[in-house]
């Protein structure tokens, strides 16, 4: 008999008599892998069988390789000190090519390291989804995991390649390391005119929120259904038990509509792969079609006036005389 | 019930401990926010009873010097080998003289800092000759510089700058940027974190666009749609990094000169930004005039790792302040550097 499991421990309900939960009767015939105890506590405590293949084998070779080319230049990059490694390690980069290799292969360490990581790179991660793709027909199951995943593969691949394509040069691409990743995207938006007023953006960040309030929702919804038995998502989209019946009419009590059992998941799978999607249109779109993303807004109507709360300013390098 | 809130308590007093104890810059409370333009767009600066303490404290004025009339006997008439300070008295020269001493020259060594105190007129000491040039350049700043430096009537001393020391605390030479030979990555000196960068992983070398006018500041695209080719990224870090940079060394946030939805837009800017960019021009041409030709007269000890001589930036003046000494004026006693014209 298994106990109902709460938000974070399945043992701790210290009613008179605990709530026993809904009677399962329990499958014993599980494919193959050892049990962990602890690992049950947050998830599964089936552990394997982990299934490799040629594809992830190469995958992870490739992914091996373009590690070591971007953590060994770092090091390089502090004399091979391991202190200043880890002392630096969040702020070190691999920065591509500068602006004037356009898009030529430039030597090894102008640049030339950089495309080698991110070619190995990529080809880790196509690898990786050609292996979901293949275990899931294997499986007899639906694609939509590799297709998720491709939608963040898009991604990254605008961002790292297909955009620097369109505009004519590496440099435009996105270098790795922690925070060097993080001061391009800062510097993207404010070279490209605020990021914010670019409707791909704003789209992306909505689906990205939605897709955390959509997955809090599910997920406290099936947890607070547990004790009737909801946590069987799926008899409950045929057979639509008092769990499910209890979960729809409290969606509906409180906004009036509900998915279903069936369609959550197609809600969390579209709003998953719209935050990717969206976002990488919104990256292959600046610069190469919009070069100012706030002055857009502004012929838009995206952008609100407000009352100057200075005497006016005027750019002093328009007065005649004045250097730029 | 009691369970879970003694939980989520438990994850974030651990979290918040980790935190706390694993990141630096932290700011004891309470944090006053003066606000600049218009409600709502948060464009406020921050400031703490302890960082307004610590900026007076620096910010402390040197003992005044009485006043020297500008008539009588000519420096030129009194002294040999006047160049510069030709147009004061001897009385205002002796006062610059003074003056100097106790801005600029170590105490224990006084006058003999830049003179041979056998023959005053003698220039073998660099610290004269340079001393010269800096006087030249004080003047400059105060005559030709008054879009920047005399806004309020402020204008500059040596002090400004030298806060008894013989060379500011803030001065800034090119640095060759971190790398090991061979088919290692140059990185263009990207990825490491430098005070100055603000901690970035941008340009280690933040100011390297004061020390050349080529150097593109203006990155942003200025049409909605694109004209030809832009701004790179690299040359957006490089001028992220000096903006950054800025901010330090005014002690202020981007906000005291730009409204942060269009950094591009003058209109949406305050009147700050116009004083920023004659700035900018200003120690640009300090820099190309006066400061980088210092390296033939400096000795080794004084250049930087590749030879350059000593540069300006915004830190060397304002020192943390958005105005230089809190906007006191000492120059406006100082008719002989050039402060009065300012009047």
């Amino acid at each position: 008999m298994s106990l109902y499991e709460n938000i974070y421990t399945q043992v701790q309900v210290r009613p008179t008599v605990p709530d026993p939960g809904v009677v399962i009767e329990e499958n014993k015939d599980r494919a193959g892998g050892a049990f962990v105890q602890l690992l049950g506590y947050i998830g599964n405590a089936q552990v394997g069988p982990i299934y490799l293949g040629y594809l992830g084998v190469l995958s992870l070779l490739f992914g091996f390789f373009a590690f070591e080319i971007i953590g060994l230049n770092m090091l390089a990059s502090v004399h091979w000190d391991p202190i200043q490694f880890i002392r630096q390690l969040f702020w070190l980069a691999l920065e591509p090519p500068k602006a004037e290799y356009g898009l030529r292969i430039p030597p090894l360490a102008e640049g030339g390291w950089w495309l080698m990581a991110g070619f190995f790179l990529t080809m880790s991660v196509l690898l990786w989804w050609a292996r979901m793709y293949r275990r899931a027909y294997v499986l007899g199951l639906g694609s939509h995991n590799a297709w998720a995943f491709a939608s963040a593969i898009f991604l990254m691949v605008s961002i790292g390649f297909i955009r620097p394509v369109l505009m004519g040069h590496w440099s435009e691409a996105v270098p790795f390391g922690i925070f060097p990743h993080l001061d391009w995207t800062a510097a993207f938006s404010i070279r490209y005119g605020n990021l914010y007023y670019n409707p791909f953006h704003m789209l992306s960040i909505a689906f990205l929120y939605g897709s955390a309030l959509l997955f809090a929702m599910h997920g406290a919804t099936i947890l607070a259904v547990g004790r009737f038995g909801g946590e069987r998502e799926v008899e409950q989209i045929v057979y639509r038990g008092t769990a499910a019946e209890r979960a729809a009419l409290f969606w509906r009590w409180t906004m009036g509509f509900n998915a279903t059992m069936e369609s959550i998941h197609r809600w969390a799978w579209w709003f998953a792969v719209l935050t990717p999607l969206t976002g990488g249109i919104g990256i292959l779109l600046t610069g190469t079609v919009v070069d100012n993303w706030f002055l857009w807004g502004v012929q838009h109507g995206l952008v609100p006036t407000y009352p100057h709360a200075f005497p006016p300013v005027v750019d002093p390098s328009l007065v005649p005389g004045a250097s730029q | 019930m009691k369970n879970i809130v003694l939980f989520f308590s438990a994850i974030a007093f651990v979290l918040l401990t980790a935190a706390m104890l694993l990141t630096a810059g932290w700011t004891a409370p309470p944090i006053h926010s003066t606000q600049q333009g218009f409600r709502g767009l948060s464009m406020g600066q921050l400031s703490t009873p302890r960082s307004e303490r610590l900026l007076k404290e620096a910010n402390k004025l040197p003992d005044g010097f009485e006043k020297a009339s500008a008539t009588g006997d000519r420096a030129t008439a009194v002294y040999q080998n006047v160049q510069v300070l030709k147009d004061l008295s001897a009385d205002q020269f002796n006062r610059v003289m003074l003056a100097m001493t106790a801005w600029v020259a170590p105490p224990d060594q006084g006058c003999a800092y830049c003179h041979n105190v056998d023959k005053m007129a003698d220039d073998s000491l660099y610290t004269k000759r340079v001393a010269r040039r800096m006087l030249e350049m004080t003047r400059q700043v105060n005559v030709d510089w008054k879009n920047h430096v005399a806004i309020n009537g402020a204008g500059v001393t040596c002090y400004t700058c030298h806060r008894g020391q013989p060379v500011p605390a803030n001065i800034w030479f090119n640095e060759p940027p971190p790398r090991t030979g061979g088919a290692a990555a140059t990185n263009d000196g990207f990825g490491h974190p430098t005070k100055a960068n603000g901690s970035t992983a941008m340009s280690g070398n933040p100011f390297a666009p004061l020390d050349d006018k080529k150097s593109i500041i203006r990155i942003i695209g200025t049409n909605a749609l694109p004209h030809g080719a832009g701004a790179s990224m690299p040359s957006t870090y490089q001028n992220y990094a000096l903006m950054i940079a800025i901010s330090n060394s005014l002690g202020v946030n981007c906000t005291f000169c730009h409204n942060s939805r269009s950094f591009l837009g003058w209109t949406e800017s305050t009147p700050q930004r116009v004083t920023a960019y004659h700035g900018i021009q200003m120690v640009r041409d300090l820099n190309a005039k006066f400061l980088d030709p210092l390296k033939s007269d400096l000795p080794a000890q004084r250049l930087g790792p590749l030879g350059d001589g000593p540069k300006a930036n915004c830190a060397t003046c304002h020192q943390g302040a958005s105005k230089p000494l809190l906007g006191v004026s000492m120059a406006k006693d100082w008719p002989e550097l050039g402060g009065a014209t300012s009047q």
